[in-house]
């Protein structure tokens, strides 16, 4: 048989997504044969295979190489955004594991599940054609519907799946005709020729509504508004892990799709998507700012904390230059780490009846649990983008590339926006301080929480200290990109 | 010349103390308290030693920068800068000196969570030093907003009745203020290429950034100042913050407001600072006319005290805006002496509040018969809030009205009623508090200042006074920086006015 390409070649490009593939089979049947309801051993093998494909990512060329003729590509930025990936998928499973089984949940296919739903994500970030993007998609959301709905026995759980799941879909049909209207009109998938027909044909109306649609359907997946309206009922639904997990990895991945159709296909027509983009980032920040202030339930909070940071995310990709997508990266790891640390401080909201949500059970914490009020005191700060703490830098790179670029506006907006954002995050504080003590939740917090609210405190506290190696990072990746 | 990193030593010990409570002050209870309570008083007065040994070491007749540290940070013209200047240092020394009395008056005060609130001043002792000494505009912005975090705690936690509302507001107004002035830093950075403090001093932005970005830094530090119409917050905080947190409320962070005019809006901007006077002007005049008549009418010590900072601050804007020596010497020695005037006032009001738990004017009366040395000290700060000369009061007050009158004849005119109103309110003030017949049955135990509190306000007494008599230390200080920020603004301001032919 023969390959119009060097298969050997290309399969050494996508060793580490191989590797991820290979084993997630393996642990499925190691699970389906021994496994039983026990999750915790199969936990423990995902997240070493992920530490493994992190090490494959890390050690393999980060000079920009194509395989398969075209349709995937790997360079700085698809390195470092699944470096992201993994090692945010990796912290939710860890988090899992002993909530899975107190709620009676533990299923050895959960961490397959999340292992798949990573294999899509690095194919999406990978993807250098329509196609693959779109597999690449759908094995990600095909397996995060099963895991919104992991509970399956809770009516909560089983409704955010469906509801992610009918919505997911519709979106997934409006990208899927935007791609066919993009293809209709220039004759192409591949995103180096859709460049050369960008540049040309850009002003051609039935090329840029395929590209709207096509920014339909991923601001669905950024959960940016006006497409955001499952997030608050998934997060709430979905068992708590689960929700950090689609806090983390999905929103990276989605992102640096993005970014990458973007700047990779249609970086020519960039007046046209930074247009929609800076729309849509206005829209997620105000919303995700004022929509937050009336929540109680502190997952539904989370949804729209995550609404309005992907909306600062954004910010950097509609300034469209190579400090946004810089801007972007800095912004999307501290995200991450904040998020891990304030998810895993929720996981700890357990009394011995079981798991709390509620934000009024954070009430007197101050006084009870000090180290536990710190640490979540510290996260909120830094959510609210207060200096000096790590939140601060990310909003000042992404709102630095709008201004360098003129985007007054937006700039204004979203910094006001995060004023209104500081009020409801830093009024949890206030409840930890003075609100009415109840009873305190169950001590000592599980080890691996333990493990990752410290991690993610001291990275909010020092990360002011260090900043070097993330910044060069980041603009080394933005670099690759955009070059 | 200094070879040592002193400025990064000031702004950074009192972070070490902190850290060494939070680390090594873990016993029971009560020892712990002590414990914490001792090594907060330790690391303030070692400060306190530094800040007095730089304020000797500086050289009074240089106008640049100095004990200027530098290294690498951010990267891209981003670094980390000290340095400080005859503008900048005395505030240091003032957050310095006044650091250890609001430990020392916190001793019994604060019984509840005694760690955490030395380890909250501590942080935000290194966060207000921080501010005067960097030479950033990033870094200055990091102090500057992260200042926000300790006080947020400090009167969230420590406050009174209704902390939560004055907290809420103090945070909101002061961070939608700041956030403007970050995007203007923004905009200045991506001109300039660098957000070096030195280096955009000489910049020559356009006019009409200059506008914008005058009104955004405007937005921050009018709201810090407080300016009216935006001064709404100060009255609340004071009111529910601890005695010490309103010490450094009003002695420090009130300064930042006016030590930003100095250091950003006046040099950066001439052009729109000179645009906007007249705009400024009118809103200084309103707060001394205006919250002095406010201040008459108060009926908690503590609220009355607050606006009349309010208005002493308008008399420090009117003097920044005058543009001359005179106006501006004048509006530092103002801050500085309000800094240790309204300081020790509100000490003056814990000292009694510690003992009757109320504020109600109503409450006290005839005060002199029980507490001879509290009335006299009181008498000392009433006098010089006043400021009769004599007090350090005096000495600011009368500078910036000589530079409003050089600058605009109606502005002084209207400013120094000021002076009358504030006489009004302060002395109405004390006569109701101090004297009177003692009559109230709950005031006839009441006891004298003990050793303590004569130990905290002994030193400000001095303070006032001697500077009040003799202010040469600090004009000395302050005349060379400020003479070369006036004759760069004029020059910025006649070379736009005759563009090179």
């Amino acid at each position: 048989m023969t390959f119009p390409f060097d298969l050997s070649a290309s399969l050494g490009i996508v060793k580490p997504e191989l590797v991820l593939a290979m084993g997630s089979m393996v642990l499925l049947v190691t699970g389906a044969f021994f496994g039983g309801a026990r999750q915790s051993a199969i936990s423990r093998g995902t997240v070493a295979l992920m530490i493994v494909v992190a090490a494959l990512v890390l050690t393999g060329s980060k000079e920009p190489a194509v395989a398969f003729g075209g349709s995937f590509v790997v360079n700085g930025f698809t390195v470092f955004a699944k470096v992201l990936i993994l090692a945010a998928s990796a912290v939710a499973i860890l988090m899992s594991d002993r909530y899975m089984e107190r709620t009676r949940a533990a299923r050895f296919e959960f961490p397959v599940l999340v292992a798949l739903a990573t294999l899509g994500m690095m194919m999406m970030v990978s993807a250098n054609d329509l196609i693959a993007l779109y597999v690449g998609l759908e094995l990600q959301s095909l397996s995060l519907y099963v895991l919104a709905s992991f509970s399956r026995d809770s009516l909560r759980s089983t409704e955010a799946g469906l509801k992610y799941f009918v919505l997911g879909a519709l979106a997934s049909c409006l990208l899927l005709y935007g791609m066919s209207l993009v293809y209709g009109f220039s004759g192409t998938l591949s995103f180096d020729a859709l460049k050369g027909v960008a540049a040309t044909g850009a002003s051609n109306i039935g090329f840029l509504v395929g590209l709207v649609f096509m920014l339909a359907g991923f601001a669905f997946k950024v959960s940016a508004v006006p497409f955001h309206m499952w997030t608050p009922d998934v997060y709430e639904g979905a068992p708590t892990p689960v929700t950090a997990f689609f806090a983390a990895a999905p929103k990276v991945a989605a992102i640096a799709l993005l970014t990458r159709v973007l700047f990779d296909a249609f970086g020519a027509a960039s007046d046209s998507w930074r247009q929609v983009i800076t729309f849509i980032s206005m829209a997620s920040m105000l919303l995700g700012a004022f929509a937050a202030i009336g929540q109680t339930n502190i997952k539904r909070l989370m949804a729209y904390s995550s609404i309005a940071n992907m909306g600062f995310a954004l910010v950097g990709l509609a300034a469209g230059s190579e400090q946004g997508v810089e801007g972007l990266l800095i912004y999307l790891v501290i995200y991450l780490a904040m998020t891990a640390g304030i998810f895993a401080c929720i996981l700890a909201m357990r009394r011995r009846e079981g798991h709390v949500e509620d934000i009024d059970d954070l009430a007197g914490l101050a006084k009870a649990q000090p180290v536990y009020a710190f640490a979540l005191t510290a996260l909120l700060f830094s959510y609210a983008g207060i200096p000096p703490l790590a939140g601060f830098f990310g909003k000042f790179y992404v709102f630095s590339a709008a201004v360098e670029q003129g985007m007054w506006v937006l700039a204004v907006v979203g910094v006001l926006a995060s004023v209104v954002g500081a009020f409801y995050y830093v009024r949890i504080v206030m409840l930890m301080i003075n609100g009415e003590p109840r009873q305190s939740f169950v001590r000592p917090m599980d080890v691996e929480l333990r493990v990752i609210a410290f991690a993610a405190t001291a990275f909010t506290l020092f990360f002011v200290l260090m900043p070097a190696p993330l910044l060069d990072a980041a603009s080394a990746a933005a670099a690759a990109l955009v070059n | 010349m200094i070879d040592w990193p002193i400025l990064s030593i000031i702004t950074f010990l009192p972070l070490a103390g902190a850290a060494f409570i939070f680390f090594f002050t873990r016993a029971e209870a009560a020892i712990a308290a002590q414990n914490a309570r001792m090594v907060a008083m330790f690391t303030t007065l070692v400060t306190l030693g530094f800040a007095f040994y730089l304020w000797a070491a500086f050289e009074p007749d240089n106008a640049g920068f100095q004990f200027v540290e530098k290294a690498e940070w951010l990267g891209s013209g981003i670094s980390y800068h000290m340095g400080v200047d005859g503008i900048s240092v005395l505030f240091v020394v003032l957050t310095a000196f006044l650091m250890p009395m609001c430990i020392l008056a916190s001793w019994h005060s604060i019984t509840e969570r005694v760690r955490e609130y030395m380890i909250a001043f501590l942080v935000l002792e290194t966060l207000m030093v921080g501010v005067f000494c960097a030479l950033d505009m990033v870094l200055f912005y990091l102090f500057f907003e992260g200042g926000l975090i300790p006080m947020f705690i400090i009167i969230g936690v420590w406050g009174g009745q209704r902390r939560v509302y004055a907290t809420f507001k103090f945070f909101l107004y002061t961070l939608l203020g700041s956030v403007l002035m970050l995007v203007a830093m923004l905009a200045m950075y991506w001109q300039a290429g660098t957000t070096d403090i030195t280096v955009l001093l000489d910049y020559d932005f356009s006019p009409e950034l200059q506008t914008w970005a005058w009104l955004a830094f405007f937005a921050s530090f009018a709201v810090k100042m407080p300016m009216w119409p935006v001064h709404t917050w100060l009255p609340d905080a004071h009111v529910e913050a601890p005695t010490a947190g309103s010490v450094i409320l009003a002695g420090i962070l009130l300064k930042m407001g006016g030590y930003g005019f100095l250091r950003f809006s006046l040099p950066m901007f001439p052009l729109a600072s000179v645009e906007f006077a007249p705009l400024v002007m009118a809103l200084s005049v309103v707060a001394i006319i205006y919250t002095s008549l406010v201040a008459l009418a108060q009926e908690d010590i503590k609220k009355l005290i607050a606006y009349s900072s309010v208005a002493h601050m308008g008399f420090v804007t009117m003097g920044i805006f005058t543009f001359n020596q005179q106006g501006i010497d004048g509006a530092i020695v103002q801050m500085l002496s309000h800094g240790l005037v309204s300081g020790a006032l509100f000490l003056c009001v814990g000292v009694v509040y510690d003992r009757m738990h109320t504020r109600e004017i109503a409450a006290y009366g005839g005060l002199v018969n029980r507490m001879p040395l509290y009335a006299a000290a009181f008498m000392v700060f009433t006098l010089a809030n006043v400021g009769l000369p004599g007090t350090s009061g005096f000495v600011g007050e009368f500078l910036t009205l000589l530079g409003a009158f050089a600058a605009n004849t109606l502005v002084a005119i209207l400013a120094t009623t000021g002076v009358v109103l504030s006489a009004a309110y302060a002395l109405f003030l004390y006569r109701r508090v101090v004297f009177g017949a003692l009559e109230k049955p709950d005031l006839l135990d009441i006891t004298d200042l003990d050793r303590r509190e004569i130990i905290i306000l002994a030193p400000l007494v001095a303070g006032v006074i001697f500077f009040g008599f003799y202010p040469m230390p600090l004009l000395e200080i302050t005349d060379a920086s400020v003479a070369a920020l006036v004759a760069d603004h004029a020059a910025s301001i006649a070379a736009h006015a005759s563009p090179a032919p």
